[in-house]
């Protein structure tokens, strides 16, 4: 395995595509994406970077996760995350895919292959929950958590879905883009102005 | 009765009537007996499982299948924990059956200090994250923006950078000898453990400016060049930490006390890892030759000469001794950047995100027109998302950004493989002995900055 040559989407790779930044439909370059494509219909390719990336329905997150993992041999979820995109603007989505307000994103690692995909689901902010993975890569176990803790985003069937990083009692979830910094006040000992 | 109560009664005995004096003893028995009623109940009892959530506010186990266990907590000011990690541990007995890590108490919320800092000042908030080996995070960061910038760095620039990133490698492994060797009992590891790395800490100090959070690797390049002579002091450097790690070969290795702490404690899968997200030392220790360097090689790895280090028994002692091994292959890695080292820009002269020459500053206009520019606005970067991962000293480190097409970050995420790392200790620890997860934490080697962020 550790023979196998490096693929096209690895670093350092050549970057000779003309508009990286626009996220155009193309047809997918990559066999993963491409396999995905076939078998679940809502889902969107898009080359970010010279990466492969999948945009998904949310309720085919387990789905999609599981056809990685068992058909495509994507050993590891790398890296669950989300992103807030509350007061973003000229937000470039591929045609098909509703934007909602968060967007949950996992990397997963193939090292029989060695590649990598991403997928992204859109997450809104009246009903934010999405299926957990851990069913199917316990190691999501504390980025899920991550998760819940800092977005509010709920993952159904998570073993323990319990704030990690904030204390239990905390109000609000910081890495919302609502939830300002310096919102709790820090008064100094040596402050003369009243607190 | 305490020699208080003494005085109290002898006193009482002089000034009062014996009534008075009766009714006032009555009140301190009962407040003695309330003490030691208090002592018992809410002292070492409330560890038991019943009343558990009282004690442990933060972390809800599933009721148990029996009342003999106990639960414990480390931390997190023990000083084993390396930092501020505070693990709770179910024992039956001396056994451990399950243990949790409970996290947060570094948590700085840097995540959310990045998407207020523009990308040309990101890179001194990430350097913090893995404070041991902040060169992995600035490097991560930096070929993260580059990426979304479509951006390539000179040659000499990234041969400086794979230069620096395997000495802070060989610094942030020595540390973990020292750490290692202190929390097994081995004090004279520690000295010698700290010992070379402050030796390496000199070697960056005179490279970067700093000893730890060098802010050193930026986009577009590095800092400043290399200084005058560091081949000299680099190459010293390496005999120094040779002789060093031949020590704690000798001191360590063979020795039968080491072994037995070490030699088939903790053991963990190939399967198990790969499952739980663990990549870098430990992965490597279950027969998994997995590096990124290697496998998806970035900087001028394919252009140098390493061996990739592993082991098959996913015990302390691999992990022990693979990171002894990847020492001696980082030392490898930095004598050939030396020879290697091409001549040419430390940084691409691209005046929309490298600052012009100082010298430039004082003669011409647009030097300092783009100076100013550049240091109060930043430089945008088009809108995008990537992911880069590279091999940190702990395994794979990853930066997600968002961009929105102004000079900060939409979204910065930083994959810490301290954070993954940190839930192997899971399978690790059952059926392990107490002593043994010091041991066990300790070859985990987290970094709770990381952890946390």
């Amino acid at each position: 395995m550790p023979d196998a040559p490096p693929r096209e989407e690895t670093h350092e790779s050549e970057h000779d595509d003309d508009a990286p930044t626009e996220l155009v439909p193309a047809p997918p370059s990559d066999e993963v994406a491409a396999a995905i494509l076939e078998r679940f219909d809502d889902a969107r390719f898009v080359e970010s970077h010279t990466q492969p990336v999948v945009y998904l329905d949310r309720s085919q997150w387990r789905d999609v996760a599981e056809f990685l993992r068992d058909e495509q041999q994507f050993t590891m979820c790398v890296d669950v995350t989300a992103v807030d995109f509350l007061t973003a603007v000229g937000r470039s989505l591929p045609p098909g895919v509703g934007p909602e307000r968060f967007e949950v994103v996992a990397n997963f690692l193939s090292h029989a292959r060695n590649r990598r995909i991403r997928l992204i689901a859109q997450v809104p902010a009246t009903d934010a929950e999405i299926a957990s993975l851990t069913p199917l890569y316990p190691g999501v176990n504390f980025p899920e958590r991550e998760v819940f803790d800092l977005f509010g985003i709920d993952f159904v069937d998570h073993p323990d879905m319990t704030r990690i990083l904030m204390p239990d009692d905390w109000d609000g979830h910081p890495l919302r883009k609502d939830d300002h910094p310096a919102r709790v006040p820090v008064t100094f000992k040596e402050d003369p102005r009243p607190s | 009765m305490s020699d208080e109560r003494v005085e109290v009664e002898e006193e009482l005995a002089d000034e009062l009537t014996e009534d008075e004096a009766a009714d006032i003893l009555d009140e301190l028995d009962a407040i003695e007996d309330d003490r030691l009623a208090r002592q018992t109940d809410e002292g070492a009892q409330q560890l038991r499982r019943g009343e558990r959530e009282l004690v442990l506010t933060g972390a809800h186990w599933p009721e148990p299948d029996n009342d003999e266990t106990m639960i414990i907590n480390m931390g997190p000011q023990h000083p084993s924990t390396h930092g501020v990690l505070r693990i709770m541990m179910e024992l039956d007995g001396e056994t451990l059956v399950r243990s949790k890590a409970v996290i947060g108490y570094l948590h700085t919320g840097m995540e959310k200090t990045a998407e207020e800092l523009m990308y040309i000042q990101g890179s001194t908030n990430v350097t913090r994250m893995d404070y041991a080996s902040p060169l992995s995070n600035e490097l991560v960061f930096s070929l993260a923006t580059e990426r979304l910038l479509d951006l390539e760095v000179p040659d000499r620039a990234q041969w400086i950078r794979m230069l620096l990133v395997e000495l802070n490698r060989i610094s942030s492994h020595l540390l973990f000898q020292a750490t290692n060797g202190m929390d097994l009992g081995a004090v004279s590891m520690m000295l010698f453990g700290w010992r070379e790395r402050e030796e390496a800490l000199r070697v960056l100090e005179e490279i970067t400016g700093l000893r730890m959070n060098h802010n050193y690797i930026r986009p577009g390049g590095v800092a400043a060049d290399l200084p005058d002579g560091w081949q000299e002091s680099v190459l010293k450097l390496c005999e120094t930490v040779e002789r060093g790690i031949d020590d704690y070969d000798r001191l360590l290795t063979e020795n039968p006390i080491w072994q037995e702490r070490t030699v088939g404690v903790g053991t963990v899968t190939t399967e198990q890892c790969l499952a739980l997200g663990i990549t870098g030392p430990i992965l490597r220790s279950t027969g998994f030759p997995w590096d990124l360097r290697k496998e998806q090689p970035y900087l001028k790895y394919p252009e140098v000469d390493f061996d990739v280090v592993y082991t098959e028994n996913g015990d302390v002692f691999d992990r022990y001794r693979i990171r002894l091994f990847e020492i001696a292959e980082s030392i490898r890695i930095v004598r050939q950047c030396v020879e290697k080292m091409p001549p040419g820009d430390y940084r691409v002269q691209d005046r929309k995100v490298t600052p012009p020459p100082r010298s430039r500053i004082n003669e011409s206009m647009e030097a300092l027109i783009h100076h100013f520019k550049l240091f109060t606005e930043g430089f945008s970067v088009p809108a995008g998302e990537t992911y880069v991962a590279i091999e940190s000293p702990r395994g794979e480190i990853g930066c997600y950004i968002v961009a929105d097409g102004t000079a900060k970050p939409y979204r910065l995420h930083i994959r810490g493989p301290s954070f993954y790392n940190l839930q192997s200790m899971g399978p690790m620890v059952e059926g392990a002995m107490v002593a043994d997860a010091v041991a066990i934490v300790s070859s985990i080697d987290p970094i709770l900055g990381e952890v946390d962020r």
